[in-house]
């Protein structure tokens, strides 16, 4: 037999039987999806409709580039980078949430959402002070294209962090009386994607709306 | 605690689909460097294609980690990380054809 027929053999048996996968890979997890199937196909829907914005903003802007970079040096970038810190720090103590309740740790997990929650607010009350900042010097959704858009994504995206609150204060509640624990993962995880998602879309609409130019 | 035994024994043959909390902070300090470099390029009024490049280049990386790391599909079926990855990908190329359109314009 010549050795190109012979690793043609071998080829063709461990077609037919695979070789034992290592034990490893036996122990190895199933691939799972966290929480409810439905909040994916929401968090989906979600990324689309976000999606739709970002790109409707960047052609229009193609449009009126000047327009866009003068207004936008008016924008205040600092209170966009603390709000981006604010959600990213935010969505790492969920994290941290969701590993204590994994972990068996109800109690602790009601302590990390308490912080994610604080830093949620701290994002609301930032914004805040940005729209009020923005509305007593004239802006508003007629002022101009730019400030449509800029009022519309970043209000758009003001309302999925204030459900994500309430989902949080859910959350905490929930935690606080032990109900999240190995074996009893959904509504935390479930929970968490959402807010993760709400993150998610802040990191391109901060490069985007506040920086790009 | 009320239910530390049954929790100990579930531990026992729960895998961690979260990762570590090492891993979450490391993340964190990774997330948050990205975040000032964004920033700084905001202050310091950088433009231009390589600039635009570079942040959503940042966007983009910072994005895969929440989606993999912090949503933890990197353990899910893969169809889900391959369309929130893929939601990245068209959406930061849409906007960087976009930005191109308008160095023309």
């Amino acid at each position: 037999m010549c050795p190109n027929t012979r690793v043609m053999n071998t080829f063709a048996q461990t077609l037919v039987s695979p070789p034992s996968l290592p034990a490893v890979a036996s122990d190895a997890a199933p691939r799972r999806l966290p929480g409810d199937l439905a909040i994916w196909f929401f968090i989906l829907a979600e990324l689309l409709a976000f999606g739709a914005f970002f790109i409707a903003y960047a052609f229009a802007r193609a449009n009126s580039v000047e327009l866009f970079n003068a207004q936008q040096l008016a924008l205040d970038r600092n209170a966009g980078a603390i709000n981006t810190i604010l959600l990213l720090t935010s969505s790492y103590f969920v994290v941290r949430a969701v590993q204590a309740a994994e972990a068996g740790q109800s109690r602790r997990a009601a302590s990390w959402i308490a912080g994610g929650f604080a830093c949620g607010m701290g994002f609301v009350v930032v914004k805040l002070f940005e729209y009020v900042a923005k509305f007593a010097a004239g802006v508003s959704l007629s002022s101009s294209t730019f400030h449509m858009f800029y009022l519309v994504l970043t209000f758009f995206h003001f309302m999925h962090v204030i459900l994500g609150l309430v989902i949080l204060g859910a959350l905490w509640n929930g935690a606080r009386k032990g109900r999240y624990a190995p074996g009893n993962m959904n509504g935390i995880e479930t929970g968490a994607a959402y807010w993760h998602m709400v993150d998610l879309v802040w990191l391109i609409l901060f490069p985007l709306v506040y920086v790009m130019r | 605690m009320h239910n530390q035994r049954t929790s100990a024994r579930a531990l026992a043959v729960h895998h961690s689909d979260h990762g570590t909390p090492r891993r979450a902070t490391m993340i964190w300090v990774i997330l948050i460097a990205a975040t000032i470099v964004t920033w700084t390029v905001g202050e310091t009024g950088g433009s231009g294609p390589a600039i635009v490049g570079l942040l959503f280049s940042i966007a983009f990386g910072k994005g895969a980690m929440i989606i993999l790391d912090y949503m933890a599909l990197r353990r899910a079926p893969l169809m889900w990380p391959v369309l929130a990855l893929g939601w990245m990908t068209l959406v930061c190329s849409l906007i960087g054809i976009a930005y191109w359109k308008g160095l023309g314009a």
